[in-house]
């Protein structure tokens, strides 16, 4: 079919339009990284835009030896680990009893409401925190990771994708003698990989990206997670900067540089994990949708 | 379990059938007792964070007694019926930041529905696939960084002295308190929301735009219809199930305009304008230590959200045939 002049003007037009779209959604992150690469004096005098200006990476230098960043960002690794491993475990357990046909397991009714009622009505912030506050978790790791232990999108995700293995699996396990856990771990487990795969990435970002609990639960500046570390120092107007004696670094280290320089290393978890996201979370949508 | 060998044998009447039946209840009940135990921690933990919480909120209804409630617990303090709820309707601040919320509330919803379908039509319609996924690449980005690295990156790039004030001083334009200025503070609320989630939400309308069935587009083709006919007469239709589940069930966020991104993009010049229920609950709340106060505007918040959630389930369920399960 020949494309008429029209068409071939909307396709350029198009493509325009998108790679402008592109260049504005890549514009911050490369500004960013030109600034967390610049001397202070040039970018306050407002010479930086897309390319670093007087190169240098004290910035870094600076990021890498400040103690409280390294431990804050040591703390959201363990918080990374810790929260995927048993959040995966809880989702598996408690995905795949409610995956059971109601005529089978009579209880799954009682169980999915008890479950459903917590995505429409919750106790909200105040109430929240005081119930972490009295289960005595204040200012300890697993106030991150306990009070939202339980995901339900996620456990809806990974049930829709056990209610799609075939049936016939569970019934031949049943006849060669295995009960309901030999099934879970020999075959519905193994087969769940790809489903697993996703929601795992999708709680690793949440963990790596969560900061309002390490904010309000975490009292001990040294225990911050590394998101709320860098909401704390970075967001707000900082402090850390007068702390500063070698005056060489203080030329080229600035309030900006030094921001810009954390936000970026914050971020390289995710960049590193983002072709995997990428790949996973489309899928991991689709697998959500996915209904008898 | 010698019964069952009846049921091989002989041709099973009606007594037998429900004797098959109670047996094989049985069966399954002695079979199913693993499922109590592994949903045993879920249901322990959802009964702690999420339950108990709700117990919470009679302090709505309470005067809070710090030192009864250490001892007693949410039952403790003495009752005082609604007052907490007069005194959070009577503060001078509450209708400009329920206002607030509806405000930018409603402005996202919009936003956010418009801008990923249009972006998911043009997207559709390169014909590169490379092209498109370098696009897609680029745009899913922001989504997947939490607000905290977002806001350090918009407020370095929209500060006084920032890259866009720079790029406007050299075209000798005023320079713009894009944070600082409660005329453009919510509208910059919109759009760095929209950077951040657009590329993202075509997802969804993309899956839908591949579902459409060719042949439409062929039929159109035939009829003499141009790209812009079949943008409108098929690849419109073809999405308005989904756009319509999508705009019924955004109804449930009138009052979430966005508490992490208003909370690291704000500052008191901007409270008249940026000031919304969740930011306001947070620092009278939970700052001030004014926990019977907080919950009684969490709880109205509650409220308002369920009501509207109800209902925007109850239409989607009834155009868009949706249910959760």
């Amino acid at each position: 079919m020949k494309r008429s002049a029209g068409k071939i003007t909307f396709d350029y037009l198009n493509m325009t339009i998108l790679f402008l779209i592109s260049l504005l959604c890549l514009f911050p992150y490369i500004h960013i990284l030109a600034v967390s690469l610049s001397s202070s004096a040039s970018v306050a005098e407002g010479k930086v835009t897309f390319w670093p200006v007087d190169f240098t990476m004290n910035s870094y230098n600076f990021v890498a030896s400040g103690s409280r960043f390294m431990t804050a960002f040591g703390i959201s690794a363990k918080r990374v680990l810790l929260g995927v491993v048993i959040y995966m475990i809880i989702t598996a357990i408690t995905a795949y009893p409610l995956s059971k046909e109601d005529r089978r397991f009579k209880s799954r009714t009682v169980y999915v409401w008890y479950f459903v009622v917590t995505m429409f009505v919750s106790g909200g912030l105040i109430p929240t925190f005081l119930v972490v506050r009295s289960t005595g978790l204040m200012d300890s790791i697993w106030a991150l990771i306990l009070p939202g232990a339980v995901q339900i999108f996620n456990i809806v995700i990974l049930l829709n994708f056990l209610r799609g293995l075939p049936k016939e699996l569970e019934e031949s396990s049943f006849l060669d003698g295995g009960g309901h856990l030999t099934y879970f771990l020999r075959i519905a487990l193994p087969l769940s990989v790809p489903c697993l795969m996703t929601l795992t990435l999708f709680t690793i970002v949440y963990h790596w990206n969560a900061w309002f609990d390490g904010l309000i639960y975490i009292n001990s500046p040294d225990r911050y997670p590394l998101q709320t570390y860098i909401q704390m120092n970075v967001i707000e107007p900082g402090r850390r900067v007068r702390d500063i004696t070698d005056l060489d670094v203080l030329k080229t280290v600035s309030q900006s540089t030094l921001r810009a320089a954390e936000v970026l290393v914050t971020s390289i978890p995710v960049l590193l994990a983002y072709p995997f996201i990428q790949k996973y979370f489309i899928t991991g949508i689709t697998l959500g949708s996915v209904k008898e | 379990m010698n019964r069952r060998g009846k049921v091989c044998l002989f041709i099973p009447c009606l007594e037998d059938m429900a004797e098959v039946a109670e047996i094989s209840r049985a069966v399954d009940m002695k079979r199913n007792i693993p499922l109590h135990f592994m949903l045993l921690p879920g249901v322990v933990l959802v009964f702690i964070y999420s339950y108990w919480p709700m117990a919470g909120l009679v302090l709505a209804f309470q005067k809070f007694n710090i030192a009864r409630f250490a001892s007693g617990g949410y039952f403790a303090s003495p009752f005082i019926g609604i007052d907490n709820f007069k005194y959070v309707f009577g503060m001078p601040e509450f209708p400009r930041v329920l206002w607030n919320t509806v405000f930018i509330a409603s402005m996202k919803i919009v936003a956010g529905t418009v801008a990923p379908i249009l972006f998911a039509i043009l997207l559709n319609e390169v014909g590169k696939a490379w092209l498109k996924r370098a696009v897609q690449t680029v745009t899913y980005l922001p989504y997947f960084l939490s607000w905290v690295i977002l806001g350090g990156i918009i407020s370095d790039i929209l500060s006084s002295d920032g890259m866009i004030n720079q790029m406007l001083a050299s075209l000798h334009f005023q320079p713009v308190f894009f944070l600082g200025d409660n005329r453009v503070f919510p509208y910059m609320l919109v759009i760095t929301d929209l950077w951040k989630s657009t590329g993202f939400n075509t997802i969804i309308y993309l899956a839908a735009l591949t579902s459409i069935n060719p042949a439409l587009y062929e039929a159109a083709v035939i009829d003499g219809a141009n790209r812009w006919k079949q943008t409108l007469h098929v690849t419109l239709p073809g999405m308005m199930p989904i756009i319509v589940l999508l705009g019924t069930l955004s109804l449930g966020d009138i009052l979430n305009a966005g508490f992490e991104q208003i909370f690291v993009l704000y500052n008191p010049v901007v409270f008249q304008s940026g000031d919304i229920i969740d930011t306001f609950n947070y620092r009278i709340g939970l700052l001030g230590a004014k926990y019977d106060i907080g919950t009684a505007i969490g709880l109205f918040k509650s409220c308002v959200s369920l009501v509207m959630v109800s209902v925007s389930y109850a239409l989607a369920s009834k155009f868009a045939n949706y249910r959760i399960f």
